[in-house]
């Protein structure tokens, strides 16, 4: 594989930056060579974040050209359609958890909610394929970003990296409880997809 | 991985994927600093991260968040001249204020050494403007080396400290926001940690460094010679890398293949440095007939000779650099004076120096500048509309309770003065307090200034509390000594909220320890201010007749609008293994007023298409300042088990 990019997005808060270190670190146990930058200082506020992760032997900016990511995460449906219109490729694959944080325009009433379904015909007019992601009863909101990555891992969308290398980056990154409650959840959603 | 505070201090070589502000901490323990200062401001901020994951009892240097950048740099200074190798970092608009104490480092006979870390923000990411502060090295005599990636960071930072000890000079290491924040991984070297001395070897004789008038030209005359020797440096460096390309082979860099005679009949060649190196290999990626490279890592003093070699070599020349167009004046010098019968193409118009040089912006330029690159796409009209999403403050911020209860005590054609932090963002919607602002505690010279012959518009300015300490004092001495006529409100939330919660004089700790508390009223009250209040800003009502009577009054006044910063509250509830309180919830008696929504605006309550109010639970921390903003009080606590404010 020459290059793979990866745009990651979501709203300051939800747990990009983790979502973000882990895919890396997972790509890193595969084997192969990944590179990255994530959004840090004030945008975190509330606003749009994103991590941006490359890897292969041809890549050299730490950043994800627009209109050119062969994958696209998000961690809300605003952002899901916002990284899809500004840097997935046609005919790529988009996986968005479904939680809603309205921007103020769309709580100010000037302009109206992105619903699922503008995604979903975006995606087939363009030829991608949009995953929506949702676990009913989640314990907390910020293992949203671990059950994406579970999703991600179960459908092998990034290729070559497995469920090994994503509990080894989870090793990696988390101690204690909360390494043993995300693995268990990441288990969880790998085996029930599979069935 | 191991903990970061451990592989950090490895003895042995350790692989870890790190971004550039770690791996510069790595490069301060590897080669034996002893004094590293700050003062937070993105993109670097991160680096106080890393020393702050090794404990204070491992930490092999001391570090401190001053309360400014000029004096972070006054105290790497000090620690210099007196035989201690120092670091200090900032961010790019941090120079400004460190400005009058940097340009004189380069007079200075630094016995320690010393390393000055910028923050650059091309793109201007976290900044209120995107200077280009390679200008700042000219103007001081300080050499300037600039990565491109977080191993180059640490390779630098290295050759930056050889140089520095041995010339006794500062030197520049210029890292903008994606060189900080990039990740990769890195092979660190193994390390000896060195028995430093503590020894003080200060003594004038090592200067002089009094610049009395008499002295003053013979130490620039000295600082003039030693940048003659690192000019001869910068010819010879490693990091000025000649890339040639041949179209079986690729890019090689390889010093023999590389040679006079054969370059002759080359056509095009780039010279660029730093981020927009990375894109330019990205871009050409997809370009078959590709230029040579000459990849810069000494930006300032460049490396002539090399320069002159590539223009004689090559028929046309592209300057690829992002910002103002530093590299090409002093390259186009170089021509002129050899008489090199070269094309050299610069910048070609204003969006050229516009923004950061991603791949895009970069396929951009070249597009403009060769032909056979690739050509912009037409855009796809058809995909949705989306708005943007600006940050915005916090649920349970604070200063949105603060903003929502001042405005009630605002007339429209009062003047509102912002400064900086996260309260500046009272000047986005619905609030729009805060219509203008220049930097780091401008708001009292400004609002004093916009009190002047205005009989008619009140004027109120604002301050939060690090940067009352940071930049904000002088102007209310002044306010006070000359008598102007305005309110300032200060925005007190015990940290440093924006750039991650660093501790500030008022907190009652630093970096490493509790300290003595220096707490805002006293300063306030010490400096003369006779009129003061103080107000939670929770008591949103009482926190408007606080402003009525402020702003009322004749002269200066100052109002302290207080309340912790709530992320750091639940952070560290959460940290303590507390729970946080239960989230409100939208009762029956909802008539759809949307004060909460279209005044109020925290982000929790949000609203289906068909008009109801919701609560989004996974933002709504249960702070509750929410509640007396309803007008029929459909804003109710749930009842559900819970932790409690």
């Amino acid at each position: 594989m020459n290059q793979f990019d990866i745009y990651l997005s979501g709203v300051g808060g939800q747990g990009i930056g983790l979502l973000s270190e882990l895919i890396a670190r997972a790509i890193d146990h595969s084997g192969q060579r990944v590179i990255g930058a994530d959004t840090h200082g004030l945008a975190q506020r509330g606003g749009m974040v994103a991590s941006h992760i490359r890897m292969g032997q041809t890549v050299h900016s730490a950043l994800v050209g627009k209109n050119r990511a062969d994958l696209c995460v998000s961690l809300e449906r605003h952002e899901a359609l916002r990284a899809m219109n500004d840097y997935l490729k046609d005919g790529a694959t988009l996986v968005y958890y479904d939680a809603v944080w309205q921007p103020l325009d769309v709580r100010m009433g000037t302009t109206k909610q992105i619903e699922n379904v503008l995604i979903s015909d975006e995606a087939s007019r363009r030829g991608i394929t949009a995953i929506r992601v949702f676990e009913e009863g989640l314990q907390e909101a910020r293992m949203q970003n671990i059950v994406v990555s579970a999703v991600i891992c179960k459908n092998s969308f990034i290729p070559g990296v497995n469920q090994k290398h994503f509990l080894s980056a989870m090793d990696d990154l988390m101690r204690g409880e909360m390494l043993v409650d995300n693995q268990r959840l990441f288990r969880s959603i790998v085996e029930k997809e599979q069935k | 991985m191991k903990r970061m505070g451990d592989f950090l201090l490895s003895q042995d070589p350790v692989s870890e994927i790190v971004i550039g502000n770690t791996a510069v901490v790595r490069a301060m323990i590897e080669t034996g600093v002893r004094v590293v200062t700050s003062y937070p401001g993105s993109p670097t901020p991160e680096i106080a991260g890393a020393i702050g994951a090794i404990n204070l009892d491992k930490r092999p240097f001391y570090f401190e968040f001053s309360v400014n950048e000029k004096v972070a740099t006054e105290v790497a200074f000090g620690a210099s001249v007196n035989g201690h190798l120092s670091c200090v970092f900032f961010k790019s608009v941090g120079l400004n204020v460190a400005a009058d104490t940097f340009v004189q480092l380069g007079l200075m006979e630094l016995i320690g050494g010393m390393v000055i870390i910028l923050g650059d923000d091309p793109g201007a990411n976290s900044s209120q403007n995107e200077q280009d502060n390679r200008h700042f090295s000219r103007l001081s005599y300080i050499p300037l080396l600039e990565p491109a990636t977080p191993t180059e960071v640490y390779q630098m930072f290295k050759e930056a400290v050889l140089i520095s000890r041995e010339k006794k000079m500062p030197v520049i290491l210029r890292m903008s926001t994606h060189v900080c924040h990039a990740k990769e991984k890195i092979s660190f070297q193994a390390m000896q940690l060195q028995k430093s001395s503590d020894e003080p070897l200060f003594s004038p004789e090592n200067g002089p460094y009094i610049p009395l008038t008499s002295k003053a030209l013979n130490m620039k005359r000295k600082a003039l010679q030693k940048w003659a020797f690192v000019k001869e440096l910068s010819n010879e460096s490693v990091f000025n890398v000649e890339e040639r390309f041949q179209p079986k082979k690729g890019f090689s860099t390889d010093k023999v293949s590389i040679n006079i005679d054969t370059q002759k009949t080359r056509k095009r060649g780039v010279i660029t440095a730093g981020v927009p190196y990375l894109s330019l290999k990205d871009v050409l990626e997809e370009v078959t007939d590709k230029p040579d490279i000459l990849k810069l890592g000494f930006v300032n003093p460049l490396p002539a000779d090399k320069i002159i070699r590539f223009l004689k070599g090559h028929q046309e020349v592209k300057v690829l650099e992002e910002l103002d167009d530093f590299l090409e004046q002093e390259i186009k010098r170089l021509a002129f004076e050899q008489e090199i019968p070269v094309r050299i193409i610069g910048k070609t118009d204003i969006e050229d120096w516009i923004g950061e040089y991603t791949p895009d912006k970069v396929r951009e330029v070249m597009a403009k500048t060769w032909k056979d690159f690739p050509q912009p796409a037409a855009e796809d009209q058809e995909r949705p509309k989306i708005d943007p999403r600006p940050p915005q403050m916090c649920p349970g911020c604070g200063h949105r309770s603060a903003f929502y209860a001042i405005k009630k005590a605002l007339d429209e054609n009062d003047i509102t003065v912002a400064d900086i932090g996260c309260h500046t963002l009272g000047a986005l919607e619905p609030y729009n307090i805060g219509q203008v602002l220049l930097c780091m505690g401008h708001s009292n010279g400004t609002a004093a200034g916009l009190s002047l012959f205005n009989k008619k518009r009140r004027v109120v300015s604002f301050l939060g509390d690090s940067t009352f300490f940071h930049a904000g004092i002088p102007g209310i001495i002044n306010a006070i000594y000359n008598n102007h006529n305005h309110t300032l409100i200060i925005m007190e939330n015990g940290t440093t909220a924006m750039t991650g919660h660093q501790e500030h004089p008022a907190t009652g700790k630093n970096f490493n320890e509790i300290t003595q508390k220096i707490p805002l009223r006293q300063v306030l009250e010490g400096l003369g201010v006779k009129d003061i209040q103080e107000v939670d800003t929770y008591s949103q009502k009482k926190l408007t007749e606080a402003v009525k009577k402020a702003m009322n009054k004749e002269g200066f006044n100052v109002l302290i609008a207080k309340h912790p910063c709530m992320l750091k509250f639940t952070r560290d509830q959460r940290r303590a293994g507390k729970n946080i309180p239960n989230p409100v919830q939208i009762g029956e008696k909802c008539n759809r007023t949307y004060e909460c929504i279209s005044e109020f605006a925290c982000p929790t309550f949000q609203i289906t298409p068909d008009g109801t109010v919701w609560v989004q639970e996974d933002l709504c921390i249960g702070d509750r300042s929410c509640m007396q903003t309803c007008p029929v009080q459909a804003i109710e606590p749930t009842m559900k088990k819970g932790g409690d404010l």
